[in-house]
């Protein structure tokens, strides 16, 4: 059969489409933000009429595919590692719900942060909310979980989590499909009082979600995705997580491997499978990618005292991404050191785009400071968080999404005035307008720039909640007219913002000041779509 | 047979079409492979790399362990450099020698050109300058593809084929650019290897 050549991502976007989904709900962040467009460029898809349009957040993302679940119709919903913490409200207590028709969350962590705040792992959230995980080990395992994981969903009642590291999600490799299943009908919860989480029905549910762990525990005892390889050397065991699973294999043929592996891809981890281990074994190593949340399990579960290592005992590192070299060290085998690289290397970190707005609106900004103290700027989540990089080290926070304009709040109620907010377009309709809000309703004495570039720029140009909406929802929110300002970041107009700055930094009040430009990014992507266009004007483009 | 390549250039140089070209090559001739990315914030100009795993045997790391490298393709002089524990001893490096300079802090262009006269293996070549001569500067990734070959075991008209199907859309004359950019390249190689 033709193997298709996939992301990780691509995977479970093909899995899920070919898993019979209605509709697939998320907000970009990187390592996920490829799943949905995926499954937007689809032409099957689009055949299908699976909706795929972005949601303004994880949490508006993660309640939607609810009510699709709700309705009977298969969904998914998408999301960085950081990004359930925003849904987390709806995540938890969803497994109390549970599901009608099958739903999946794959969650994408980021250990190593190349493009995050923290590397929280998701599996301590699946343990949180006692719902099974699913964590392929490779691309092909990432198709066939998400394909087949909506019927176990099903048949267990709650959402399946998929979990997935960056590597997985950004690499690619041979993928065979099978056959498309078809979509469910529209169907009601038989119990009309399921999703009805007052007091009396949450106990009875808890009660309920409680009982079936052991059913989540013998799915993964049989599923196939669960093995122990057996061999005659007791003297050690190995517990391979996930995509350490691969790892493992790059210094150890599975065939060939001396020592026993227990391959552990579906949660919760099944006693029996730990207790075999512990019959057979005199000494386990856990290889996980992201916490020791298997480590800390194993130790627990084991009466005898067995030597357990990992990342907690030390054998690998604690923080950051597993490679085939961090296992082989952990095996005690012999690690290549390879030749070192020259002094004269240097770094090349990130920068903003040449010609970017966010560099002209940060010119500004700097000049109109220029007379206070530093440290007054809180920032956000986006392309211009690369403001606190040199050349222009304008802010002086990024925590999470939204946290610019409440942190600068908090900062201006306890007398640092000014305080400014720097916040993106999209990230303000994710999580800012609550926080501005607070600032209208509090009076407080802040400046909010909403540095506008109408896409999610830094995960690749998604379309913005946010477009066309910025001034309007300022003002429903109460910000009042007169201090909304909207400017063209450009350098022709730098004396104009800076003059905009100072007579905002002077009001005692709430004030916002929209730059807005295109992202250049954007912009040329619409350029290069627009010429396509008219190049071949009878072929449709999604 | 096996070939691990670790492709190296800056975000926006466009490694990423080197690598799919690759793949697509690759998986059509039936092999196995495995091709890890950068995604994200380091695509804002930042330094980025890709592993490109070539085999008849199933892969299993998506990472190439350190010191096992085949060859090092790299779009960037200074690029190159940054994956050398990556090489295996006997390995190439097969590198542009145009910088790409967006950082205030770039190192000496002599000096770079000196660490990589420096190493055993090595091809450099002024693949923008190639490029340029056959019509459009941006080729340039092409030229580096094409001097790779003599190291990849999958025969350079598969690898064409790739070229062909990822160009098509753009038209004959850009097809025909980027496959005469790549015959320089390999061209260039052979003769210096």
């Amino acid at each position: 059969m033709q193997k298709n050549l996939f992301l990780g991502v691509e995977a479970i976007g093909q899995g899920a489409i070919d898993g019979g989904i209605s509709g697939v709900y998320a907000y970009p962040g990187t390592p996920s933000t490829e799943i949905t467009e995926f499954i937007q460029e689809s032409e099957l898809a689009a055949e299908l009429g699976i909706r795929s349009k972005w949601s303004s957040n994880e949490k508006t993302a993660y309640e939607a595919a609810l009510g699709m679940s709700y309705a009977g119709k298969r969904t998914m919903v998408c999301m960085k590692h950081v990004g359930l913490n925003v849904a987390a409200d709806a995540f938890v207590n969803s497994a109390i719900t549970g599901i009608n028709g099958g739903m999946i969350l794959t969650v994408a962590d980021d250990p190593s942060m190349h493009s995050s705040q923290n590397e929280q792992d998701s599996r301590f959230y699946a343990k949180f909310a006692m719902i099974p995980v699913l964590e392929p080990s490779n691309q092909q395992e990432a198709y066939d979980m998400v394909r087949e994981g909506f019927a176990l969903s099903e048949e267990l009642g709650v959402p399946v989590m998929v979990r997935i590291t960056t590597r997985l999600a950004h690499s690619r490799a041979g993928v065979e499909r099978s056959e498309v299943l078809s979509s469910n009908e529209l169907q009601l919860p038989s119990d009309p009082s399921q999703f009805v989480l007052l007091p009396a029905i949450a106990r009875r549910r808890y009660k309920g979600l409680l009982e079936k762990q052991k059913d989540f525990e013998k799915a993964a005892k049989k599923s196939k995705y669960n093995s122990i390889t057996k061999s005659s050397d007791r003297s050690f065991g190995i517990i391979a997580c996930g995509i350490a699973y691969n790892y493992l294999q790059e210094n150890y043929p599975i065939d060939d491997c001396p020592y026993t592996v227990m391959k552990l891809t579906q949660y919760p981890i099944p006693e029996k499978m730990l207790s075999k281990m512990e019959k057979h074994c005199e000494e386990v190593l856990v290889l996980e990618e992201g916490a020791p949340v298997v480590e800390e399990a194993v130790k627990a579960a084991f009466k005898k005292d067995i030597k357990v290592s990992g990342r907690l005992s030390g054998a690998l590192p604690r923080d950051g991404e597993l490679n085939a070299d961090l296992v082989a060290k952990a095996l005690g085998k012999e690690v290549l050191k390879g030749a070192e690289i020259p002094d004269i290397i240097v770094n090349r970190p990130p920068a903003l785009c040449q010609g970017c707005g966010h560099q002209d609106m940060y010119k500004a900004l700097n000049e109109a400071l220029d007379t206070f103290s530093k440290g007054r700027v809180f920032s956000d989540i986006g392309c211009y968080t690369l403001g606190a990089l040199p050349p222009y080290k304008s802010i002086y926070s990024c925590v999470d999404m939204g946290a610019s304009i409440t942190m600068a709040k908090g900062a201006s109620d306890a007398g640092l005035i000014p305080a400014i907010a720097v916040i993106g377009d999209s990230t303000f309709t994710h999580s800012g307008i609550t926080g501005l809000l607070d600032a209208v309703n509090d009076g407080s004495n802040i400046v909010v720039v909403i540095s506008d570039n109408e896409s999610v720029s830094m995960t690749g140009g998604q379309d913005s909640s946010a477009l066309g909406k910025v001034e309007s929802i300022c003002q429903g929110v109460g910000v009042d007219p007169a201090h909304i300002r909207v400017l063209v970041p450009l350098k022709k107009y730098h004396e104009q913002m800076v003059e905009t700055f100072n007579e905002e930094l002077a009001f005692d009040g709430v004030s916002v000041i929209v730059f807005r430009r295109e992202c250049i990014q954007a912009a040329a992507k619409r350029m290069r779509k627009a010429k396509k266009i008219k190049d071949n004007p009878k072929k449709q483009y999604s | 047979m096996k070939t691990d390549i670790v492709l190296a250039g800056v975000g926006g140089q466009g490694i990423l079409s080197i690598a799919s070209i690759l793949g697509e090559a690759a998986l059509r001739d039936n092999l196995y492979l495995k091709q890890a990315e950068t995604h994200g914030m380091s695509q804002r100009g930042g330094a980025v790399v890709s592993h490109v795993r070539i085999s008849d045997d199933a892969v299993a790391s998506d990472l190439i362990p350190v010191g096992t490298a085949d060859i090092i393709l790299s779009v960037e002089p200074m690029e190159a450099l940054r994956y050398l524990p990556f090489l295996k001893e006997d390995g190439y490096i097969v590198t542009n020698t145009t910088p790409f300079k967006n950082i205030p802090n770039y190192p000496n262009e002599e000096e770079i050109l000196a660490e990589l006269k420096k190493q055993p293996r090595c091809i450099a070549i002024d693949a923008d300058a190639i490029a340029s001569e056959i019509g459009n500067r941006r080729a340039s990734n092409m030229v580096m593809l094409g001097a790779a070959t003599p190291f990849i075991q999958i025969t350079p008209e598969k690898i064409e084929a790739g070229i062909q199907r990822v160009f098509s859309k753009k038209g004959e004359d850009v097809v025909n650019l980027n496959l005469e950019a790549f015959r320089a390249g390999r061209n260039f190689a052979l003769a210096n290897k």
